[in-house]
């Protein structure tokens, strides 16, 4: 069935499909970040695959040089009881994803989270404001270089 | 004193401290600032089996306008720092504070950017409670220690002798914290 779920992904997104693997029988799938809109709502839509419920989406902060975000979206079939996962990397200097929130609507606060968290905007949101941080706050807290106690000072307490 | 024999039955003397701080100390109202698992001991607290109005305290309150102890249960975020002052200032004076639990007192097992490392920094604390939860106990033995704190106030005779007492910006005098 992974070997399925591949196929139908390049054989619509040739270009797209930067690699994959399996482990333990998961699939993982590595794609370009422009095309992710597309692709999720095509896996959403095609009647054979139809993974129409998004169980997760969250960032990872791999703190490298290059493609130093990962976005990950996991994915589930209903109807198949399958489950997919598509991985995009996303650079330090414009870290900028187009939302899912279209293709599901249990995206948009999971990526509010992702955006609080590590600062990852996603373009075509149609509410991204931080989830947990207040809302003036000016660091992204699961980014690797942040430090465990927070910046001293960085949030205001009560005089007192 | 020898007046025992000037005076008809049912009559006591005493000092106007002495039985203004009973009353206070003995009818002391919790505002149940309960904001994490530490709250569930503080409900225990008030259940039968531990009977917190055996000490006179039973009378919860969930408007600060009508509480004289503030019961700080549970983790207190940044987030939640600013609330939980807002509250504390809206309690008329004289008034107390319970840091129950870990958290409340010094961050506990969050030592993390979100959770504040102890209430202390922004608010007076009188009677911390170690414990992760505290049992009911717990939490009984610090109102009992409240309230023989509250039972050391010399504020209405030292006003009435008419010496100045000194009252900080924010709150009365002989707040303890760990740093005085």
């Amino acid at each position: 069935m992974n070997q399925l779920i591949l196929q139908k992904i390049v054989a619509q997104f040739p270009k797209s499909v930067q690699g994959s693997d399996e482990f333990r029988g998961d699939l993982t799938v590595r794609v370009k970040k422009e095309d992710i809109a597309g692709i999720c709502s095509f896996l959403r839509d095609d009647p054979e695959l139809s993974f129409d419920m998004l169980v997760d989406l969250c960032g990872v902060d791999m703190y490298r040089p290059e493609g130093r975000f990962e976005v990950v979206y996991n994915m589930y079939s209903i109807r198949n009881k399958w489950y997919l996962r598509l991985k995009v990397l996303v650079d330090e200097e414009k870290p900028i994803v187009d939302s899912v929130t279209s293709v599901w609507t249990a995206a948009n606060w999971h990526e509010r989270e992702t955006y609080d968290m590590y600062g990852i905007k996603f373009r075509g949101h149609p509410d991204l404001r931080r989830m947990y941080m207040p809302e003036d706050y000016e660091y992204y807290p699961l980014r690797k270089d942040f430090p465990l106690m927070g910046v001293p000072d960085s949030i205001p307490l009560p005089r007192k | 004193m020898g007046l025992g024999s000037l005076m008809a039955d049912g009559f006591v003397t005493t000092r106007l401290d002495e039985v203004i701080n009973w009353a206070r100390k003995n009818s002391l109202w919790p505002m149940p600032m309960g904001i994490s698992c530490c709250a569930i001991e503080m409900m225990a607290t008030a259940s039968p089996r531990f009977d917190i109005s055996r000490f006179g305290s039973e009378v919860m309150r969930f408007t600060p306008r009508q509480c004289d102890v503030m019961i700080v249960a549970g983790t207190v975020t940044y987030k939640m720092a600013p609330v939980v002052r807002k509250i504390y200032d809206q309690m008329p004076d004289p008034k107390w504070v319970i840091s129950m639990g870990a958290c409340a007192s010094s961050g506990g097992m969050f030592r993390s950017y979100s959770v504040v490392q102890g209430i202390d920094q922004f608010m007076p604390v009188d009677v911390y409670v170690a414990g992760c939860p505290p049992r009911p106990e717990n939490l009984l033995r610090a109102l009992l220690e409240l309230q023989d704190k509250v039972g050391r106030d010399k504020t209405i005779g030292t006003l009435l002798r008419g010496e100045k007492i000194f009252i900080p910006e924010n709150g009365p005098a002989e707040r303890m914290s760990p740093t005085s």
